[in-house]
């Protein structure tokens, strides 16, 4: 009996980021441009594990996904018990540069959904010339929150049952019910205020309205991809990112929500795909 | 809301999901009132409003065009989920958040129970 193996492979990665020493997991697969993919608040980079496994893009794509620290098998920092995790832009953008650091990336592209997506356009602010290029994924300069964040870490609520069933409606109607669970899944396995964490950054420490005109796109090119069911990260939202930044392409994506690549990753890969091969050129 | 409470209490992984729940909510359709009794997880008993003077423990309000819109088979981008109606503006929650959110796929599930299985005007809406 053959082993149904996956092309995909998981290491671990031992770096430091603002003075601190992180152990984290990572996936790849593929050859080719580098294509580095940020998960959701709360979640870990399983949710990218159908590009991983897309020979459309791995063969011309060395796709890597890797967890936050704090989430999936990626372990938080020795002394975590004594602090409160909370995610800054700061912080954010010292792990993801240090990764491409590590991995020796040369001029990845990258790609983030949900704050990932709001990372990327930091990045592609203040580190244009190290890029390729950049994918939002449910992104926007900024958004008006929806729900209290104090509900998800508190000692008489599962913060992973409420994590999950608070974003269960996120995800389109139209999704699979395979991949719908198994997005949720993520959330429901996450650690002790580690999305509220996350959402520190969202809510807190993202508003990037006032500088977001400043991207050079001819030096970093931006692609915005939205989910129509999106209603944390509205469509509008994106568009009106978009038409704040002269150059960037928007895509309204039917039939989807806030998890594009796992909640549906037959129809992600239709507005995917083409995005890549017009960035490969 | 007869027919809620069949749906409800058939679905035993509802039922089991629910089995710590056991208060009194509103749920406020336009200007209909419904108070839901729930039981260890069944939907016990559905009681027309106004009631004078009875206590519940949180309220949802939802517009009646938002509610028919929430119970198409597939409703269309906002009227698929009681925050993102919440965020539109188009409903509501008063009250005890608490059991709410500690059961929230449990309510989310109830409320979803009302959707229809099959509707000629979806497309169109």
């Amino acid at each position: 009996m053959v082993a149904r193996l996956e092309e995909a492979t998981g290491r671990y990665v031992n770096l430091m980021v603002q003075g601190r020493l992180y152990r984290i997991y990572f996936e790849e697969a593929g050859r080719g441009i580098p294509l580095l993919c940020l998960h959701t608040a709360g979640a870990e980079g399983s949710q990218y594990r159908h590009l991983l496994n897309d020979p459309d893009i791995t063969r011309n794509y060395r796709v890597i996904a890797f967890d936050m620290p704090w989430h999936g098998k990626s372990l938080p920092p020795v002394g975590y018990h004594l602090e409160e995790y909370r995610l800054t832009t700061d912080l954010y953008v010292a792990t993801i540069m240090a990764v491409c650091q590590e991995l020796e990336l040369e001029q990845p592209v990258i790609m983030g959904c949900s704050m990932g997506g709001r990372i990327v356009l930091q990045l592609a602010l203040a580190h244009a010339p190290e890029l390729r290029a950049v994918i939002g994924l449910e992104s926007a300069d900024h958004q008006e929150p929806w729900y209290d964040t104090d509900w998800l870490h508190l000692p008489d609520i599962h913060g992973g049952e409420v994590s999950a069933a608070l974003v269960s409606g996120l995800v389109a109607p139209q999704s699979p019910d395979e991949y719908r669970w198994e997005t949720l899944w993520g959330y429901q396995q996450g650690g002790p205020g580690v999305f509220k964490g996350d959402l520190h950054f969202y809510r807190a420490d993202s508003d990037y309205r006032d500088r977001i005109g400043n991207i050079d796109t001819t030096q970093c090119p931006v692609y915005l991809l939205t989910g129509e069911y999106d209603y944390s990260c509205t469509p509008e939202d994106t568009l009106r990112t978009a038409a704040r930044i002269k150059g960037a392409e928007a895509t309204i994506m039917e039939g989807l929500g806030h998890f594009p690549m796992s909640e549906d990753p037959q129809q992600f890969r239709r507005y995917i795909i083409p995005i890549l091969d017009k960035i490969r050129g | 809301m007869e027919e809620l409470a069949d749906r409800v209490n058939e679905n035993p992984g509802l039922v089991r999901r629910g089995r710590f729940v056991s208060l009194e909510w509103l749920l406020q359709i336009g200007a209909e009132d419904h108070y839901l009794t729930i039981e260890n997880g069944r939907l016990a008993a559905v009681t027309p409003g106004p009631v004078l003077m009875r206590s519940s423990r949180f309220t949802i309000h939802i517009e009646e065009d938002a509610w028919q819109r929430f119970c198409r088979p597939v409703p269309r981008p906002g009227y698929y989920d009681l925050f993102g109606m919440c965020k539109l503006g188009v409903a509501r929650i008063d009250g005890d958040f608490h059991p709410l959110i500690a059961n929230l796929r449990y309510f989310r599930e109830m409320l979803a129970m009302a959707r229809l299985e099959t509707d000629e005007a979806t497309h169109g809406s």
